[in-house]
């Protein structure tokens, strides 16, 4: 049997590989795909720190991070497509109008 | 889980995630993205919770990615030669993101957890987080309604040209 150190320093790796994502690659459906990977990496930790303490809680919580990220991925990529439209580009560095 | 077995899926969950992370082309970004999905579902069987591991295949790897893989298309994003910056800032990075990584590892590691406790029968099955869904959480569950709702208008608004 596996402890659930295990599950959390997988989790926290998974974690970090999103946040370098994030800070790295400036194509936003990329970021996008990392935040999902960060998100994926908590419902990890939700369900070990579920299992260990024996009861549901953390696998309803999941629930709920997989509705919002549904919901989230459907508007930000509707964004993306109104935002190639307008500017053609999908590049972070060359949308910073709302920057101060 | 037997611990080799947990050993092999980490390092590919890990490898396929640094490919998300890494790959020029956003196409294959998004098929190593359902690898990394698919190796995840895996622990949740590991962890008994056996909803959510088919949930994790069905929304995640499925719905989400396809969606992912829609949009990539329709925008013909190409090649992306310029993906990552200078060596410089992607070291400073990575040694930042593996400080994170090693912070929260050492914290995980060093708390004396008592080992995991057996658990009854249907634990994790469809019944028994669906009565969870309708007693304890049925107002969270309400509002996710809503907020499905909402991000179905939003994105159609979004989406359309003229409304």
């Amino acid at each position: 049997m596996v402890p659930i150190s295990w599950y959390l320093v997988l989790s926290a790796v998974l974690f970090a590989i999103g946040v370098a994502g994030v800070l790295l690659r400036r194509n936003l459906i990329v970021m996008f795909m990392a935040i999902e990977l960060m998100l994926n990496a908590v419902n990890l930790s939700f369900v070990a720190f579920a299992r260990q303490l024996g009861n549901e809680d953390g696998q309803v919580i999941v629930f709920f991070v997989m509705a919002v990220a549904a919901a989230e991925a459907g508007v930000g990529l509707a964004i993306f497509i109104q935002l190639f439209r307008a500017r053609e580009t999908l590049n972070a560095d060359e949308v910073t109008t709302l920057r101060w | 889980m037997n611990a080799l077995v947990f050993l092999v899926l980490a390092a590919l969950t890990i490898a396929a995630a640094v490919a998300v992370v890494t790959n020029r082309n956003p196409v294959y970004s998004a098929l190593a993205l359902v690898s990394t999905l698919a190796l995840m579902s895996c622990f949740f069987v590991g962890l008994e919770a056996y909803l959510v591991w088919a949930l994790q295949l069905v929304v995640y790897a499925g719905a989400i990615v396809v969606l992912f893989l829609f949009v990539i298309m329709l925008l013909n994003v190409q090649r992306d030669e310029r993906a990552l910056p200078g060596p410089g800032t992607v070291v400073a990075v990575a040694g930042g993101a593996g400080l994170l990584a090693l912070g929260v590892a050492l914290a995980a590691i060093r708390t004396p957890f008592a080992g995991m406790p057996a658990v009854g029968e249907g634990y994790g099955s469809p019944e028994h987080l669906a009565h969870r869904l309708f007693t304890d959480y049925l107002v969270p569950f309400e509002i996710t309604s809503l907020l499905l709702l909402v991000a179905i208008v939003g994105a159609v608004v979004l989406g359309k040209r003229r409304i």
